[in-house]
């Protein structure tokens, strides 16, 4: 499957999982809201020029927006994400060119610990953002640190999950650099 | 110039990033203002689409308990017919009504639409519902009106597309309603909390008012949208607020949210003129 058919999947079947599960699922606490579909900007390849990165976050965010009537919200805290990435990616990275001898982060192309501490800040900024936003609408401040740190224990669990439900197999390629 | 487009050049990421923020955040926070023209009317048709289709799915696995709702409804209704009363005193007099108007004949003032639910939230601060019934059905466009399920209210119509609407869920933040107690008839503000979405606040009522746990607690007559007495839950919870004179009351919603099937959206026919008589003295304020 070419990277493009795989991701256009991707990004429906986020959208969809998120919109008609997730959110779906009766709230265990009002603390608690488990985010799984930014996970689809973390997957996208390693060479996708920043630009386009944060212009299909965007488009990604603000089509989640629509289903659940909350506009810009989840569009904002998805560019914001995109941002970063290249940033975190840079750091963690466990040998030059790793980035091009793969084709996009995983457990396999990063390593275990590495990969997770990217997702970690991932999560948790994307998390904060997300509920800053609210905050600023409504809310205390132990409304913001809560919500904020109960939503990323149960995203990452999620996410966990994913990871080994859907192992990625990540071919390694010798002839590009 | 040419310092200019280098550093447009050199920062072109950073300012994309600063461009889309604040595309998001300008939709974010000019939403109550304008979500009517470019959020709902295209957009809100394809995302009704698409929960269409996964509603008809799920609305197999509820239809136990909306069949129960119906039902409950209609046993309500069944026991106001009026040829299932006698009258109680066959003795009475008949006196002419001498007055022109036929105070016989009622004016209807709430008219009923019925609009099926293709996909609403209860896991947010800010719920919505969107109703499969719009423009293109009869639900007049530019006005807020009253949505209830066949349990109690519900919510209030934000915005009315071709054949879709949006309806702000009772568990909103920016939802309040005008409530009394079945008993007392003391009034209050119903407004939800955003933290259980099976219970609602109801705040000022006196301490003079006798409540008991289990009471009901219905729409008031000085509510906009609502005709007095429909459902909005029963006390579940007192809490004595000893700062002021005022019980908060918790209520247990009327409506199961999270298997919501089918509302009903009332259309006021008398809005335009009770508008037309308060707004002179709104804008004096």
């Amino acid at each position: 499957m070419s990277t493009l058919v795989k991701n256009t999947l991707r990004f429906i079947l986020f959208i969809l999982v998120q919109v008609f599960v997730l959110q779906q699922v009766p709230p265990l606490h009002r603390f608690i809201t488990p985010y799984v579909y930014f996970l689809f900007v973390i997957w996208l390849p390693f060479n996708t020029p920043r630009g386009w990165l944060m212009i299909i976050s965007f488009v990604f965010g603000l089509l989640l927006d629509y289903f659940l009537k909350t506009p810009g919200l989840h569009a904002a805290a998805c560019v914001l994400v995109a941002y970063v990435r290249p940033f975190v990616i840079g750091l963690l990275i466990r040998q030059e060119g790793d980035d091009q001898n793969y084709a996009s982060p995983s457990i396999v192309s990063m390593g275990w610990a590495p990969y997770f501490t990217l997702v970690l800040i991932l999560t948790l900024l994307h998390n904060s953002y997300l509920v800053f936003l609210e905050w600023m609408q409504f809310g205390t401040f132990w409304f913001f640190l809560g919500k904020v740190l109960a939503t990323t224990g149960v995203s990452l669990l999620l996410i966990l999950i994913t990871e080994l439900l859907f192992f990625r197999k990540e071919k390694f390629r010798t002839n590009t650099v | 110039m040419r310092n200019i487009f280098l550093f447009i050049r050199k920062f072109s990421n950073f300012l994309l990033f600063l461009v889309l923020q604040i595309i998001a955040l300008y939709f974010l926070f000019t939403y109550n203002k304008f979500h009517q023209a470019i959020f709902m009317n295209t957009a809100g048709e394809l995302t009704g689409r698409v929960s269409e289709r996964y509603n008809n799915v799920e609305y197999y696995f509820r239809l136990k308990q909306t069949n129960e709702a119906l039902s409950k409804q209609n046993e309500h209704l069944l026991n106001l017919l009026r040829q299932d009363y006698e009258g109680a005193d066959t003795a009475a007099r008949y006196i002419t009504d001498s007055l022109k108007v036929d105070s016989l004949v009622k004016v209807q003032r709430f008219r009923y639409y019925d609009a099926k639910v293709v996909s609403s939230f209860v896991s947010m601060q800010n719920n919505y519902i969107t109703i499969h019934r719009g423009a293109n059905q009869g639900l007049p466009r530019n006005k807020e009106w009253g949505v209830v399920s066949p349990e109690g209210i519900a919510g209030r119509v934000v915005s009315v597309g071709d054949n879709f609407s949006i309806v702000m869920s009772v568990l909103n933040r920016q939802f309040k309603v005008n409530s009394m107690l079945k008993k007392g008839g003391e009034t209050g503000p119903v407004s939800w909390d955003g933290d259980n979405p099976q219970y609602l606040r109801l705040a000022n009522i006196p301490k003079s008012a006798k409540v008991a746990k289990g009471d009901t607690v219905l729409t008031s007559n000085v509510s906009d949208i609502y005709p007095p007495g429909i459902m909005v839950g029963t006390i579940a919870e007192i809490v004595d607020d000893k700062s002021s004179n005022f019980y908060i009351l918790k209520l247990k919603t009327a409506t199961n949210f999270s298997a919501l099937q089918y509302v009903y959206v009332l259309e006021d026919l008398q809005r335009e003129e009770r508008e037309k008589l308060e707004d002179p003295y709104k804008k004096g304020k």
